[in-house]
């Protein structure tokens, strides 16, 4: 049992912030936000431990490697600073500590979805991951809240079930569910069955990375939902999704050579109208919804050449890491100065420059501007689709990038001239979105010895 | 001198600047451009001090750290022959600014400490002997700029930063992809490595890219276009910058990366760099030759500057006499020291004329001679330097140009550029006659004289322009031996 420990440290966080939250009183319910971030420490603090064992398999389903390692450090170590985020913005609200029980929920359903060797347990972890994250978005209870939490479950239920197809297909192909044993049988049934069957369990990954096709929700929640709610949903799932890809990619279809050129497909796709559509936003949220779309398919780029460039993984979970980092200080920013207009941040270097100094670390590091961690996360990943031959992958990411420069310019062009209206002064988000800023640039200064 | 271990030298004058930086937030408003001033002087006179103690050839002063072992990239700084000459040129050119700068009233705190985190940066491009820091320094350059014309400039300066951060962005990601490809070929990101071991055959897409990344900023014509509106709208501390240090990193590039690192590809494609090198000589001083606008008639002389550079380059590249081929290397070394000496002498004066009048329409001045006397001596010293007067910096560096490539592969490209210098002489002397000659203009009346700060910032810039012209055997010594390296290692 020791193999999953972060795992029970999480679901027993989960379980001892639900009952601090029913026992103490509304005012007080910031102490359900503590138990759960002395729970995800303690997690944390346990995955640090394994990280330093050898590699195990547990139940013969869930591999404890290097990738489970560092998804259950960037999920965790994400979840962190959300919860942080929600206990400020939802301070007296009368559902408090449940938002946080859904978020440890969550995160452990993504670390699993990560985690699985194992086509069942794939799908278990996806609705494990989905389920309270569709409650996440719809926790305001309002109009475009809800709005945003049906459109997202419905997207997902489809997805869901596309997954669950391509498992029942892959199962009566190789006879069994689990990674090892699919990959054995596999070879010797019909390869055009068998990308069909890879392609529809992705289906559910992609949706869960907001990747195309599965992309359409990510706006309208970002947009729609609570700030935390979307910079839960837009860091932290992406993370055990393309752990989950990256293991489909070089655990069961190694040897399908449809596969990559699927994957390349999706990610030029994902990344182009992804950084297209962002263009012309003038809302901050939506404007970075679309902007996670278009990371999506910088992360899908090691993805797509994993099976034969071994870089490629290490490009991956740098990457993984970097950008949970980066997009939770742009939305940490948002969240402390709760505006959502771009026009609206006009004069915050001036109002507050520590905050437009995180800004400014968080937009450009999107970009991947030197010397933050996304950029040696995109820098590794194009040298990985280069190595595996997918040249015109990286000229076409390197084309998005430069698209990518003009939208974020766009928010922060204006904070640096203008008035800034009168704000609330949150000091906790602030702090975050510093502390997140910072992480983001010593995850590149200190890359190499990090890894 | 104090007890600081060799290999560690380097590193100090780099991040130095940066560091100053960071106490500015803790400093009163009043002082931060007066310590930013005494920041970069400090640099100064240890750059100056490498540079006497340095007894060449070859890389000095070398500092490796691990960053990212995976891949072969790490903090790897050093200086040889091809490098000093324009750290000396950046922290003089800082200095300068800071000079200048010291009654600035927007924001100084802010200004002061992004000037001194872009001088690290510049020096960083500099003293990299590693691809991909030399690349985030690049890439930090472009962000740096930014937001001093975002922030402090003038006119449509949102869309001026804009469009200057998306060409050069551009540019920057092209020269990434053609580091990756290196890389790819060499297993490593340590320049000195790949030199030793250059891509023996092809390397044309490498190239190309590299070359598209090094074009934007240096800016080779048709890649320039960037460049006028980021000058016109830029405060004059921030055109002196990107004028004097910027543009260099991409003829730098040229020099410490492109040329040894991919031979057989330069000298195959050498005739490329002659053409755009030519084109953007006369095109360059063409247009700067219909321009109203002084900063703009400024930024297409850099144009036409840089040309001479790229058109050496690709001399250097062609068959033809090994004497003539080095010649043209050192003149465009010398080149890049000369024109950045004397553009950011040029840019400042005319951040002057726009400090008192608010315009930088020649039409609207005249007679300025007789107003501001020392003004109309620094402008004309600039503007003769500019246009290639002997006694000064940049006849040295053109006539060693000239020289090189008549004499070396490219005779006609040789000798056609030699009409760039007559237009640009037209160019300048029209300028002297319109603004400090004849009737006083509808602004000239408003135009005093340079204060002490002005002096004190515009006349080191000039003064060394004289020193090399006259005696230059202080910097030749220097850059020569490097030259001679450099084309040993093209002629792989």
């Amino acid at each position: 049992m020791t193999e999953l420990l972060p795992e029970l440290l999480l679901l027993a966080g989960a379980v001892a912030a639900l009952g601090t939250g029913l026992a103490v009183p509304r005012g007080r319910q910031w102490t359900g936000a503590a138990v759960a971030v002395a729970f995800l420490l303690a997690a944390l603090g346990a995955a640090g431990w394994a990280a330093g064992r050898p590699d195990a398999t547990a139940f013969d389903a869930f591999t404890v490697d290097t990738a489970t390692h560092v998804t259950r450090l960037v999920v965790l170590g994400a979840t962190v600073p959300v919860v942080a985020l929600a206990a400020a913005a939802f301070h007296g609200h009368p559902r408090e500590t449940e938002f946080t029980v859904l978020a440890l929920l969550s995160s452990l359903g993504t670390i699993l979805l990560g985690a699985s060797s194992d086509l069942l347990v794939l799908t278990a972890a996806f609705l494990l991951a989905s389920i309270p994250a569709y409650a996440l978005a719809g926790f305001a209870k309002d109009a475009a809240g809800t709005e945003a939490a049906l459109k997202y479950y419905l997207t997902g239920a489809l997805f869901g079930i596309v997954t669950l197809a391509g498992t029942t297909v892959l199962y009566g192909l190789g006879g069994s569910t689990s990674y090892a044993a699919l990959h054995r049988a596999l070879p010797a049934a019909p390869p055009g069955a068998v990308a069909a069957g890879a392609v529809a369990v992705a289906a559910g990954l992609l949706f869960k990375a907001g990747a195309a096709p599965g992309h359409f929700w990510v706006p309208d929640v970002a947009e729609g939902a609570s700030p935390v709610a979307a910079a839960y949903v837009t860091t932290i799932p992406k993370a055990g999704a393309l752990v989950a890809l990256f293991r489909l990619t070089t655990e069961v279809v190694p040897d399908v050579p449809q596969w990559p050129p699927f994957l390349a497909a999706v990610a030029a796709a994902t990344m182009t109208l992804g950084n297209l559509a962002a263009f012309r936003q003038a809302n901050a949220r939506r404007l970075l919804g679309y902007s996670t779309v278009g990371q999506a398919g910088f992360l899908l780029l090691p993805v797509v050449v994993a099976a034969s460039v071994p870089a490629a993984r290490a490009a991956l979970l740098f990457y993984l890491a970097a950008y949970a980092v980066t997009n939770l200080a742009a939305f940490a920013v948002v969240v402390a100065t709760g505006r959502d207009a771009l026009a609206d941040y006009a004069g915050l270097f001036r109002a507050s420059p520590a905050l437009a100094l995180c800004l400014a670390v968080a937009l450009l590091g999107l970009v991947g501007t030197p010397p933050t961690g996304v950029f040696v996360g995109k820098f590794l990943a194009f040298a990985a689709a280069m190595r595996g031959g997918y040249g015109w992958l990286a000229a076409l990411a390197v084309v998005n990038t430069v698209a990518s420069v003009f939208y974020y310019l766009r928010w922060l062009a204006p904070t640096l001239a203008g008035r800034f209206g009168p704000s609330r002064g949150r000091s906790l988000p602030g702090a975050t979105a510093c502390a997140a800023a910072v992480a983001a640039v010593a995850l590149g200064v200190l890359g190499g010895i990090v890894r | 001198m104090t007890p600081v271990p060799e290999h560690t030298v380097l590193t100090l004058v780099v991040f130095w600047p940066l560091a100053a930086a960071l106490v500015l937030p803790a400093l009163p408003r009043r002082a931060a451009v007066a310590a930013w001033a005494a920041a970069s002087a400090a640099d100064l006179a240890a750059v100056l001090a490498l540079w006497t103690a340095y007894d060449g050839p070859g890389l000095a002063y070398q500092d490796r750290v691990r960053w990212i072992p995976s891949v072969g990239a790490g903090y790897h700084v050093g200086a040889d022959g091809l490098s000093l000459p324009l750290l000396a040129l950046t922290a003089l050119l800082f200095l300068c600014c800071a000079l200048y700068s010291l009654r600035t009233r927007t924001r100084p705190r802010a200004f002061a400490a992004l000037f001194l985190a872009l001088e690290t940066v510049c020096l960083g491009v500099f003293a990299a002997q590693d691809l991909l820091l030399f690349f985030v320094f690049f890439d930090l350059s472009i962000v740096g700029m930014y937001f001093v014309i975002a922030g402090w400039g003038h006119g449509d300066n949102a869309r001026s930063a804009l469009k200057f951060f998306l060409y050069t962005f551009t540019g920057s990601l092209a020269l990434l992809l053609g580091f990756i490809a290196l890389y790819l070929d060499a297993g490593t990101f340590d320049m000195a490595e790949i030199t030793r071991r250059p891509v023996a055959s092809g390397g044309g897409l490498a190239l190309l890219a590299i070359g598209i990344g090094l074009a934007v900023k240096t800016p080779v014509v048709p890649f320039h276009t960037w460049l006028p509106p980021a000058h016109t709208d830029a405060p004059a501390p921030g055109s002196a910058i990107l004028a004097g240090v910027l543009l260099k990193m991409g003829t730098y590039g040229i020099v410490r990366v492109a040329m040894p690192m991919l031979p057989d590809a330069w000298r195959r494609y050498a005739w490329v760099a002659v053409a755009l090198g030519l084109l953007g000589v006369l095109y360059g001083a063409l247009v700067a030759l219909a321009q109203r606008n002084v900063k703009r008639l400024i930024a297409y002389t850099s144009v036409n500057h840089m040309g001479y550079i790229v058109l050496a380059a690709g001399a250097a590249g062609l068959a033809g006499d090994a004497a003539a081929r080095r010649l043209a290397v050192s003149g465009a070394v010398t080149q890049m020291v000369a024109h950045g000496l004397v553009t950011g002498a040029l840019f400042l004066l005319a951040g002057v004329l726009h400090d008192r009048a608010g315009s930088y329409d020649l039409a609207r001045y005249g007679g300025v001679a007789r107003a501001a006397p020392r003004f109309a001596g620094l402008l004309a010293v600039a503007a003769f330097a500019s246009l290639g007067l002997p006694g000064l910096s940049g006849f040295i560096a053109e006539f060693q140009i000239f020289t090189g490539a008549i004499g070396g592969g490219a005779p006609v490209a040789g000798a056609l550029a030699v009409l760039g210098v007559l237009v640009t002489a037209g160019l300048f002397l029209g300028v002297l006659h319109r603004v400090l000659l004849g009737a006083p203009g509808e602004l000239t009346p408003r135009v005093t004289d340079v204060r002490r700060a002005e002096l004190a910032a515009v006349a080191p810039l000039l003064l060394a322009s004289a020193a090399i012209g006259v005696a230059p055997r202080f910097l030749l010594d220097l850059v020569e031996p490097a030259s001679a390296t450099l084309i040993a290692l093209v002629a792989r």
